[in-house]
């Protein structure tokens, strides 16, 4: 009994840091029904400008934070001016696809710079276990949790009551009805990059401390997209409890069935979504069936 | 992408009804057929080895290009699908002992069923969940193959006898490769006419505008199953010709870099164009191979050791090209061609 909530609480932990991760992929779909594949990367590559800035130039830790924030805002901005402006107006799959291909690019310039190898990034959260009465949490990992909670929840919060995040809300409503009432547009979809940015950069520091750094770390995402279906592709708030949901799902999977079943559970997940509710748990009737 | 795309199809389909077209093209194909059937005798073996592979990926990527370019159904998953024709075929050569021509055909209808499977959940709704349908796919089919050691031994793969066809053992390559060449025309000449008939142009119709289909009468729903499931058994065919070429199969051959091959080599060459699958396959499959052949010279003559950077590289160009492609040509390598064509040669010899 106690296995499974020691499991069940680390999973929902890993969870908090798929909700962080899903949030910045949302923000990005509600501004600009751009569905970004290249997210792992991005956060991949904050964890990088961090570790260079902190650890292989040894300027500490703070300046490293900055760095990593900075970089991947101005590395955000412009994917978006570079990229994403010129293909407006093509269809989705080939924006889907141009993501793709930027994530694609990302990666391997991050394997050429970095090499292979696995990184060992300064331990910015305490190793020592977390007890909540008898259940047993990794350190790490709770401490992550509770970072990533507290930003999505004031993410969320900010989103919903700042002039900014109406803007968005509006936006997403309808784009060209925000645009004709004054909100500029082309600045919302860039506030939307940024913010998906910073919770990049925190969440790629985080889980390259819960785990390490590789060229590969924001393969991570693929498994976060089952996060965004079961929460509803449009739902800011759904991907906190659904992050919640994968995460303790995949330990209990785990656990049970043994941890190669872990990597397929999502993906299961994700049919069985699109099969009985493909809004996800939270999301409006933005599906379209046809 | 656009209607312009959709009216130079046409434009093509009427050029071959034309007679002296007709003629025209069949000296064209006829003279390319027999200089594939001459290359074996002249060619050095790894020519044949080459282009036998290219085959293979030609007729893969033509199932691709009939989901991605004429029917706009995105498929992260088209690597998976031709393990499931390899695995196919290695089993049942395996355990029933299934003749080389039933085999192959066998392999396209089991990955098409099963494509269809995954695929259904999704293809009743619009926009991004068939992308994420196909990656669970990919994801799924993959820990399939590695983790039913009992049946796929794992990463280890299996090993099969060479093919055999009325009574002849096809041992070697170049049997192979005559044998891939056949299979690559009778496919190329199923995929133009589906796509010349009314099916491939409801396929177009529901890529353009799928309400607007709907209104006219086009079952959208069943075009896109239709799309799928021919895609799938064109990739489970390639997967079981594959797995006869190699004669072994491992769950690494059809892992989530090779359906990014796919998707390159569709989007590089041109959606919607069968000669893009051609040219894309033929691109993506020299691309590597230079950049490799390249970095090798390069170590040479600078004397370290390129051989690491070699697979980043190609993650990044792959990825460069893609990007490129999207933003300046989106109709790809087919079109440039197209318009080249046209610079060199008068317009009027074509129309």
């Amino acid at each position: 009994m106690t296995l499974i909530l020691d499991y069940s609480a680390l999973g929902i932990a890993t969870g908090g840091l798929y909700a962080l991760i899903a949030l910045g992929i949302i923000v990005i779909f509600r501004a600009s029904h751009t569905f970004n594949f290249a997210m792992g990367e991005m956060m991949t590559l904050s964890a990088y400008l961090f570790y260079t800035i902190a650890v292989t130039y040894s300027f500490g830790i703070v300046a490293g934070l900055i760095a990593s924030a900075i970089g991947s805002v101005i590395v955000a901005l412009l994917i978006e001016r570079a990229v994403l402006r010129p293909m407006v107006g093509q269809p989705f799959i080939a924006i889907v696809m141009v993501t793709f291909g930027v994530g694609s690019v990302i990666r391997g310039v991050m394997s050429l710079i970095w090499g292979p190898m696995d990184r060992q990034v300064p331990a910015l959260l305490a190793r020592d276990p977390v007890m909540l009465g008898e259940i047993f949490i990794p350190g790490k990992s709770a401490r992550a949790f509770a970072i990533a909670v507290v930003i999505v929840i004031s993410l969320i919060l900010y989103l919903r009551y700042s002039r900014a995040g109406i803007a968005l809300r509006a936006t997403a409503a309808d784009q060209m009805t925000a645009y004709s009432m004054g909100i500029d547009v082309r600045r919302v979809i860039q506030f939307a990059w940024i913010i998906a940015a910073l919770a990049g950069s925190i969440s790629g520091i985080m889980v390259a401390n819960v785990n390490s750094l590789t060229p590969h770390m924001g393969l991570i995402v693929l498994n976060i997209l089952s996060v965004i279906i079961l929460g509803g592709l449009n739902s800011i708030g759904g991907c906190l409890i659904a992050g919640l949901i994968i995460g303790w799902l995949e330990a209990m999977t785990g656990l049970f069935l043994g941890g190669e079943f872990r990597e397929i559970t999502p993906y299961i997940l994700v049919l069985l979504v699109l099969l009985v509710r493909p809004n996800g748990l939270f999301g409006t009737k933005e599906v379209e069936r046809i | 992408m656009s209607d312009a795309s959709n009216s130079t199809d046409m434009t093509k389909a009427n050029q071959m009804t034309g007679p002296g077209n007709i003629r025209a093209a069949s000296v064209k194909y006829g003279i390319l057929i027999v200089a594939l059937l001459a290359l074996p005798m002249i060619a050095p073996p790894f020519w044949v080895y080459f282009i036998a592979i290219l085959g293979i990926n030609v007729i893969a990527i033509y199932g691709l290009n009939v989901m991605m370019g004429y029917t706009g159904l995105l498929s992260l998953g088209h690597a998976a699908f031709m393990g499931v024709g390899a695995y196919t075929a290695a089993l049942g050569q395996i355990h029933l002992n299934l003749p080389f021509w039933l085999s192959i055909p066998l392999a396209g209808i089991i990955t098409a069923v099963i494509g269809v499977g995954f695929g259904l959940p999704a293809l009743r709704i619009r926009g991004l969940y068939l992308v994420i349908a196909t990656l669970a796919a990919q994801f799924i089919l993959m820990f399939v193959f590695v983790h039913w050691t009992s049946v796929t031994n794992g990463d280890v793969g299996l090993n099969i006898e060479p093919a055999s066809l009325f009574g002849y053992r096809l041992a070697t390559d170049t049997q192979m490769y005559y044998v891939i060449l056949a299979v690559l025309v009778a496919s190329t000449l199923f995929t133009a006419n589906v796509i010349r008939s009314r099916v491939g142009r409801a396929f177009v119709a529901v890529r353009e505008r799928d309400l607007t289909a709907a209104v006219l009468g086009v079952n959208i729903v069943y075009y896109k199953l239709l799309a799928f499931a021919f895609g799938s058994f064109l990739a489970g065919i390639a997967g079981g010709l594959l797995v006869y070429f190699n004669s072994f199969v491992t769950p690494e051959q059809f892992n989530l870099q090779v359906s990014i091959f796919f998707l390159a080599a569709v989007i590089i060459g041109g959606q919607g164009s069968m000669l893009g699958s051609v040219l894309g396959a033929i691109f993506m499959t020299l691309v590597p191979e230079l950049l490799r052949l390249g970095l090798l010279a390069f170590s040479d003559v600078f004397g370290f050791d390129t051989s690491q950077i070699l697979v980043p590289l190609r993650e990044t160009i792959f990825g460069l090209l893609i990007v490129t492609f999207l933003i300046f040509e989106p109709r790809g390598m087919a079109h440039l061609w197209h318009r080249v064509r046209n610079r060199v040669v008068p317009r009027e010899e074509h129309v």
